[in-house]
């Protein structure tokens, strides 16, 4: 595991959020009212909308396309769609947020 | 000094009396709403657990099992740590010592109750009513020990020809028997029907092989040791193997006012479902709320909800009685009928009768509003003339042709099909979903669903552009029968809140909340953050209350109106340059082809609204191509004025008897920027022959040689609507302003994703034309509000450029491999 320094938690807006370019892809950075922040990849399941701009509340986003609910936790979609995200582990400390990528294998 | 002692904490106790549809309704609201503080204990007096008592007739009529019929199995009691005792009949309630006690003697401590005793069937107090083959129909076992009478074949009579009653007879006929329905009154189900849909319904059962007696009052059950007939009080007697009683229900309130609670026809509950002593509540068919009672499923349910938001110490709702609509199935005759039905003083009848087709509809309107109505054999219009009644809308506009429902003409995405009974099981319904009739009927079957929001999320039927809401309406009640009530008195705004659009906007106003992030927590929304339903609605709602304080929040915003641009399937977005009432000029067109050629646009379209469309984008370049551009953001991604179409008008045209361009021109340029409901399409046509289309716009604009007709509430989109003449004025002025004002009236009064054309309909037009036309001082002040809400509004693409506004074009990190 790999902690990448993203930025300022006040860079990604609360109750929506960013991406960032990774070898693996978008990757979603998504911060929600109690400024806890979820990193899932930036494709939703369904037909790959980008879920950096769907709306955030709890531990939901949805997507911007057509409104499928994804479980930032879990990375599933809530019924009565199926299907999932990968999800990436997030740390913050002190405002600063660190975003945890396996080192891709040689 | 001493450590405190820790507080044991054990959770409260929940005592559930009643194991039917409104008692487990309210726990799983509950259990919804607050899983975690209540210990739930359930008592039931039947065996069974909480089954779906709308179905008795199909059981009994054999098309059904019992199992098919069970909405919350064993499992789903354990999975949710439900302890239910069915079989156990609460024989009393100990108020002092909070403990209820049961037929076996077992005592159960309570912290709060919850009655939900139902009711139990009336029995006419005449000799020999006791007797054994004497029925009543109200649970399974009444059905269980009929079937098993029936299977003798025979006679069966049946006492009372109201709703229960003609559904036993139709299933007892179904098992063979023969059946006498015995009325006191004139005519089969006169609570819902008037005179002449009796007589056609008795003609249609009649058919069917039931027989009726109508006017005849029972005096005495004959037989000695079993039934064998039923006499009169005019001495005629008839034969009866078989006699079933459904004179009507009466609330279980035994238990109730033996401990002491306030009853009268029901446990008397207050507006929180509160009965007379705090720690207790009462939900469903024993209550008495208002002076009234109820049997239908949607008041139960909603009682249910609003006692469970207590019972979770949320305390905010208020159950303030239903109106209720009756829509059922008879023999597989539709039914429907709602409010004052029979008429009288100061009413008025529509009528229409084919009694070939077996079709009768009446409406009884009072001052030009729905007050009531009846519905047999075609009951497609029902839904739409409950909600006509609901609304008290005006239907002074249409009234001449009411019966015949709503007009669909042009209702797009399902083949211009608008009743779902003809429909067959693999017909779509949901053209955006792709959700088929059967899938729809099975869901509501299956899993037990009894509301539209239920279907929703369920199915996803109706839950994207909606245009199939009616169809799955009607799918729902020729479904659930009898007991299906098509919406509940107040919509709430979303799944956060019970609040409705209304009382979310008077509380923006009255208590000054400037921000979406204060409403939610002003309002104690379920969810802090919302949802994607309410933050858009609640931040147009905050900045059309409070333009200039208000805080415009870009989160709230769905992307389109975040990023200025339309997002596509790829997550590319579209550029839409304004292009004001469609005039462009060479120079202009050139720049836009140079903007489109350096940045490789994959797409230029021409639009539907006199403008070019550059598809493909990415988000990155945006501010780039705006800068690039240097024209005004059209707003073609908002919810806000789109365009302002023309013809050409005077300047060539040799028809054209006005001057429809400099006029499009004009008002594009005094509305842009305007945020709206919905989005908003002009036009102006130069002279009558319509070129731009002006009667299927929002607002639309014909010149006439003496000045301009201006039309209101036209759509040619999901649904065609022709627009309504608004009024005639003279001066390019003049248009603007009323323009404006109705615009504007439009703003403050329409809910958030309300078109213009819905909501003409629903507040009336002659009530936009007092507002905004013939009061002039009203008009000028609602054009004035409009002004001052577009000054406070700048241009997006402007903004972005100058580096004022971020869209967040560009990823946070890019990180190399």
């Amino acid at each position: 595991m790999e902690w990448l320094a993203l930025g300022n938690i006040e860079e990604i807006p609360a109750l929506g959020g960013r991406y960032v370019e990774t070898p693996q892809g978008q990757i979603a950075l998504l911060r929600n009212e109690n400024d806890e922040v979820f990193a899932v990849s930036n494709r939703c399941p369904h037909r790959g909308g980008p879920l950096s701009e769907g709306f955030v509340s709890g531990k939901t986003v949805f997507c911007p396309l057509h409104n499928w609910q994804i479980d930032l936790e879990k990375g599933e979609a809530m019924a009565p769609d199926h299907g999932c995200v990968k999800t990436f582990p997030v740390r913050i400390e002190e405002q600063q947020v660190w975003l945890g990528l396996e080192k891709a294998t040689p | 000094m001493m450590n405190p002692v820790p507080i044991q904490h054990r959770k409260a106790r929940l005592v559930v009396v009643g194991n039917g549809m409104a008692g487990i309704r309210a726990v799983e609201e509950l259990l919804k709403m607050a899983p975690e503080i209540y210990e739930i204990t359930v008592f039931g007096d039947e065996p069974h657990p909480n089954y779906n008592r709308i179905l008795l007739t199909p059981v009994l009529a054999g098309e059904m099992a019992l199992e098919e019929t069970i909405l919350n199995p064993l499992d789903w009691y354990a999975e949710h740590g439900v302890t239910l005792h069915t079989g156990s009949r609460v024989t009393a309630i100990d108020r002092v010592r909070r403990q209820v006690l049961t037929e076996d003697g077992r005592t159960t401590p309570y912290d709060r109750l919850l009655l939900a005793t139902g009711a139990a069937a009336a029995i006419a107090p005449i000799p020999g009513n006791h007797l054994p083959g004497v029925f009543s129909y109200r649970d399974m076992a009444d059905v269980e020990q009929l079937t098993h009478s029936s299977d003798l074949g025979g006679e069966a009579v049946v006492i009372g020809g109201g709703l229960l009653g003609l559904e036993v007879a139709h299933g007892l006929r179904a098992r063979g028997m023969g059946v006498t329905v015995v009325h006191r009154r004139a005519w089969p189900l006169d609570k819902q029907l008037d005179a002449r849909g009796g007589k056609l319904l008795q003609t249609a059962m009649e058919a069917r092989g039931v027989r009726f007696l109508l006017g005849k009052e029972s005096a005495a059950v004959l037989g000695d040791t079993h039934v064998s007939g039923l006499r009169f009080t005019d001495g005629s007697e008839i034969p009866a193997d078989v006699l079933v009683m459904t004179i009507g229900i009466r609330p279980r309130i035994e238990i109730a006012q033996a401990a002491g609670l306030q009853c009268e026809a029901g446990i008397l509950v207050d507006d929180t479902l509160q009965t007379y002593d705090p720690r207790i509540y009462a939900v469903g068919e024993c209550v008495q709320h208002r002076g009234q009672t109820y049997g239908l499923v949607a008041p139960l349910f909603e009682q249910a909800k609003v006692a469970a938001n207590h019972l979770a110490e949320y305390g905010r709702m208020r159950y303030q009685g239903s109106v209720t609509s009756t829509k059922l199935k008879v023999t597989g005759i539709e039914l429907f009928s709602a409010g004052d039905f029979m008429g009288g003083d100061h009413c008025e009848e529509v009528t229409l009768l084919d009694s070939s087709q077996g079709i009768y509809k009446k409406v009884i309107l009072r001052d030009n509003k729905v007050v009531g109505g009846l519905l047999y054999g075609d009951t497609s219009i029902g839904p739409w003339l409950f909600q006509l009644m609901r609304d008290g809308t005006d239907v002074s506009a249409f009234r001449d042709n009411i019966v015949f429902g709503e007009t669909h003409l042009g209702d797009s995405g399902h083949a211009g099909e608008n009743q779902a009974s003809r429909l067959a099981d693999g017909a779509e319904i949901c053209g955006c979903n792709g959700i088929a009739k059967g899938s729809i009927v099975k869901a509501i079957r299956e899993q037990g669903l009894f509301t539209l929001e239920e279907v929703r999320k369920c199915t996803k039927a109706s839950a994207s552009c909606g245009s199939c809401t009616g169809l799955v309406e009607q799918l729902l009640a020729s479904t659930l029968g009898g007991f299906y009530d098509s919406a509940p008195k107040k919509k709430a705004l979303c799944g956060c809140t019970e609040l409705s659009h209304q009382e979310v906007r008077d509380a923006i106003l009255a208590e000054r909340l400037l921000s979406v992030r204060q409403t939610l927590a002003y309002l104690d929304w379920r969810h802090p953050g919302g949802c994607a339903t309410c933050r858009p609605a609640i931040n147009y709602y905050v900045r059309t209350a409070w333009p200039a304080e208000g805080l415009d929040d870009a989160q709230s915003r769905f992307i389109n109106e975040r990023a200025h641009a339309n997002i596509q399937r790829d997550g590319t977005y579209s550029v839409v340059p304004r292009i004001y009432g469609g005039v462009t000029s060479p120079a202009a067109l050139k720049r836009i082809a140079e903007v489109a050629e350096r940045h490789n646009v994959p797409m230029v379209k021409i639009t539907g609204g006199q403008r070019l469309d550059l598809l493909g984008v990415k988000k990155e370049d945006l501010p780039q191509i705006w800068a690039d551009l240097d024209m005004p953001s059209g707003h073609a991604y908002g919810k806000a004025l789109r365009t302002v179409k023309s013809c050409v008008g005077t300047d060539f045209c040799r028809f054209g008897v006005q001057d429809s361009t400099r006029l499009a021109i004009a008002l594009e340029r005094g509305l842009e920027r305007m945020w709206a409901p919905h989005k908003v399409k002009l036009a102006v046509s130069g002279c009558p022959r319509n070129c731009a289309e002006s009667t299927i716009k929002d607002f639309g604009i014909i010149g006439v040689d003496s000045g301009w007709e201006l039309y209101v509430g036209g759509n040619g989109g999901m649904k065609v609507r022709a627009a309504d003449l608004l009024c005639k004025v003279k001066t390019h002025e003049e248009v603007l302003e009323v323009a404006k004002a109705f615009l504007q009236m439009y703003r403050e009064d329409a809910q958030y994703l309300e078109r213009t054309a819905p909501w003409v309909e629903r507040v009336g037009l002659d009530h936009i034309k007092a507002v905004v036309v013939e009061d002039l001082e009203s008009r000028r002040q609602f054009a004035a509000r409009m002004e001052f809400a577009l000054s406070q509004e700048k241009d997006p693409w402007a903004e972005a450029i100058s580096g004022r506004l971020d869209i967040h074009a560009a990823p946070l990190r890019r990180i190399p491999a």
